[in-house]
């Protein structure tokens, strides 16, 4: 049997985009982002602090780094979790020897489960950012919105304690949103969210509620896509950033126009004994362009950015 | 004693004859250049909300799968002028395999390409729309509307043919030789271009298009290392340049601004067009240039080689 005749009709085909939560404009042609000092790149690093249920369901879908053996799933249950005990002490470290700020996307669960890890997470001063209440709650098509709002605003709940300002950014678990997830999270109070990939500076987001921010952040850069996902050596990880990095640099200063790297960090991944030390070797490049990057919490970045005057 | 040979048209479309790499007539390429290198940037549009079809999921995750749309939405947004400058300086223009519907969401990217002389062919109205499951009159109604998009919009002739997101049946390719075309890039047997039967008999040619050299497959599927890619690119050429010296080969290298243009993988390509653009004998071509100058000069040529090894099999 032939596809019904529909499959050929596009009620969607319109210049522009074939939905309505963003204006179409190319990056090459917006106007000049400029950071503060005339630095060309700002940089923007990101743990991702992580609670993976022992009994995921996998409801929507399994987010990447899920269990995927018989129950119990120690296995990958206990890898996840060394990085809460272990490896997010490692990457903490590696940050201060080289003088970098980073903020933290916590899971809400994670933060009720170790009160003592988000004592220490606070004492950094970094920002905090809602990261859904486990990675088993996945925010997809289809969800109650009802259901949806309670874990947002649990999640939310659940880092106040620990938050020096109200914590205005969001990443969702597995960057999945639900058809109301962007009026949720600005509903709850929060500026920007960082599930989109589609940029690579910050740019206006419409909802029904008013308009949210997208901070990017790489997926392709992440270490989790790269080192467990395309299975890189942890070498070609860091090769890879210091390259990224240098690009940009060289954009930036060539055009005229701010740049900005943003990294995604597990220190599940990162954090291991045979990988950080790749990590410290990024921070290293860092640390030998500290007159070009600006290294600042993505709320700041994002208020010099000041992307509701850009066309997007 | 040989077992005879069965051959159903379910087991070989027999698109293509067989004639060995070792007993070819030579092709030779303009200026006695030993490679034709062509660029095949996709220019893509991905959709939001594209129609289920049975046959296969655009999106892994249930919609909106944000994830993957805005993974592609990346080219669009920010890839291709990156892409296009590293291009510009090496004096390469594009062969662009687009969703059509890319005419109209995204005219500004169109007039980028345009303004460089690019060629554009088709690559369906979608790359979330599939052949699978279209009866002919449908995909015929893809093809051609594709092909009147392209020229309403450029003024082109649409040549050649890529089947969204290699989604085909078995009529794609009659189909787009009755519609006007002259070339296929569907085929992956072959590093010369090679004639192509069709039920209408007309002179349509096979020019090939990589898989191997494919950023999506290579960044996506083989998961390869970006200063790996740039360094299979080079090796590629190594050797197509070396066997060119005796008849032309191809080279191809396909696209998406959104994979190659990410700022960590930019420079691996970039590095390895310099390389090639260092060698003398390299023709920068278009697939309509390299279509049309087989089909004039080496396509007879085939032809009687091809009857020969027939005639070598039969005895």
């Amino acid at each position: 049997m032939s596809m019904d005749r529909s499959y050929l009709e596009y009620p969607m085909r319109r210049h522009g985009m074939d939905q309505d939560r963003y204006a179409w404009s190319m990056l090459a042609d917006r106007a000049p982002v400029n950071w503060p000092q005339g630095k060309p790149l700002a940089l923007w690093l990101n743990l991702s602090l992580e609670h993976f249920p022992l009994d995921a369901r996998g409801e929507g879908f399994k987010a990447p780094g899920n269990m995927t053996m018989p129950y119990p799933d120690l296995r990958h249950y206990t890898l996840r979790d060394y990085g809460n005990r272990v490896g997010v002490f490692r990457v903490l470290d590696a940050l201060k020897k080289h003088d970098l700020q980073a903020s933290l996307a916590v899971n809400g669960e994670l933060a009720q489960r170790y009160p003592a890890l988000l004592r220490r997470l606070h004492a950094t001063g970094f920002e905090l950012l809602g990261h859904g209440w486990n990675m088993d709650s996945i925010h997809y098509g289809g969800l109650d919105p009802a259901r949806e709002r309670e874990w947002i605003e649990r999640s939310l709940a659940a880092l106040a304690p620990y938050a020096s300002h109200p914590v205005r950014g969001w990443l969702s678990p597995a960057r999945s949103q639900s058809e109301n997830t962007p009026e949720l999270l600005r509903a709850a109070g929060l500026d920007w969210c960082a599930d989109w990939v589609n940029d690579e500076l910050p740019y206006a987001f419409h909802t029904r509620e008013g308009d949210l921010s997208i901070m990017p952040l790489s997926l392709e850069l992440e270490d989790r896509f790269i080192v467990g996902d395309n299975l890189h050596a942890e070498s070609d990880y860091a090769d890879e950033i210091i390259d990224a990095c240098d690009f940009l640099l060289d954009e930036a200063r060539r055009t005229g126009h701010g740049r900005m790297l943003a990294l995604n960090i597990h220190p599940w991944v990162m954090g291991q004994p045979h990988r950080i030390k790749h990590l410290e070797r990024i921070f290293a490049h860092f640390a030998t362009h500290t007159d070009a990057i600006w290294n600042a919490a993505p709320s700041e970045i994002l208020a010099a950015a000041h992307p509701a005057k850009s066309p997007a | 004693m040989n077992t005879p040979l069965i051959k159903t048209p379910k087991s070989d479309p027999g698109l293509f004859d067989y004639l060995p790499y070792d007993s070819r007539p030579k092709i030779s390429w303009p200026s006695g250049a030993r490679v034709a290198l062509w660029i095949a940037p996709n220019i893509e549009f991905y959709e939001y909300a594209p129609p289920p079809n049975p046959q296969r999921k655009p999106w892994p995750r249930p919609l909106p799968d944000i994830l993957s749309y805005a993974t592609r939405d990346y080219g669009n947004r920010v890839g291709h002028q990156r892409m296009m400058r590293v291009m510009d300086k090496y004096g390469l223009r594009g062969s662009v395999s687009l969703s059509a519907a890319t005419l109209i969401h995204h005219p500004e990217v169109i007039e980028l390409a345009a303004a460089r002389d690019w060629e554009f062919f088709s690559h369906g109205i979608y790359n979330t729309r599939y052949t699978y499951g279209l009866d002919e009159a449908q995909e015929r109604e893809m093809i051609e509307e594709s092909m009147a998009l392209i020229k309403q919009h450029t003024g082109q002739h649409c040549d050649g043919y890529l089947a969204p997101a290699l989604s085909h049946s078995e009529s794609t390719i009659d189909l787009f030789a009755e519609a006007g075309g002259a070339y296929t890039c569907d085929l992956f047997h072959d590093d010369q271009p090679t004639p192509v039967h069709t039920r209408s008999g007309k002179r349509f040619v096979s020019v090939p298009y990589s898989l191997e050299l494919n950023d999506t497959i290579t960044y996506v599927v083989n998961k390869i290392e970006p200063r790996r890619y740039g360094q299979m690119i080079k090796d590629a050429f190594d050797r197509l340049y070396a066997e060119g010296e005796h008849s032309g080969t191809v080279m191809c290298v396909p696209l998406h601004a959104y994979q190659v243009s990410h700022p960590h993988r930019i420079r691996a390509f970039e590095e390895a067009m310099d390389y090639i653009c260092s060698h003398a004998g390299v023709w920068k071509a278009t697939g309509r240039e390299i279509a049309q100058h087989y089909l004039k000069h080496s396509y007879d040529d085939a032809l009687a080689a091809i009857a020969a090894v027939a005639k070598e099999d039969a005895a």
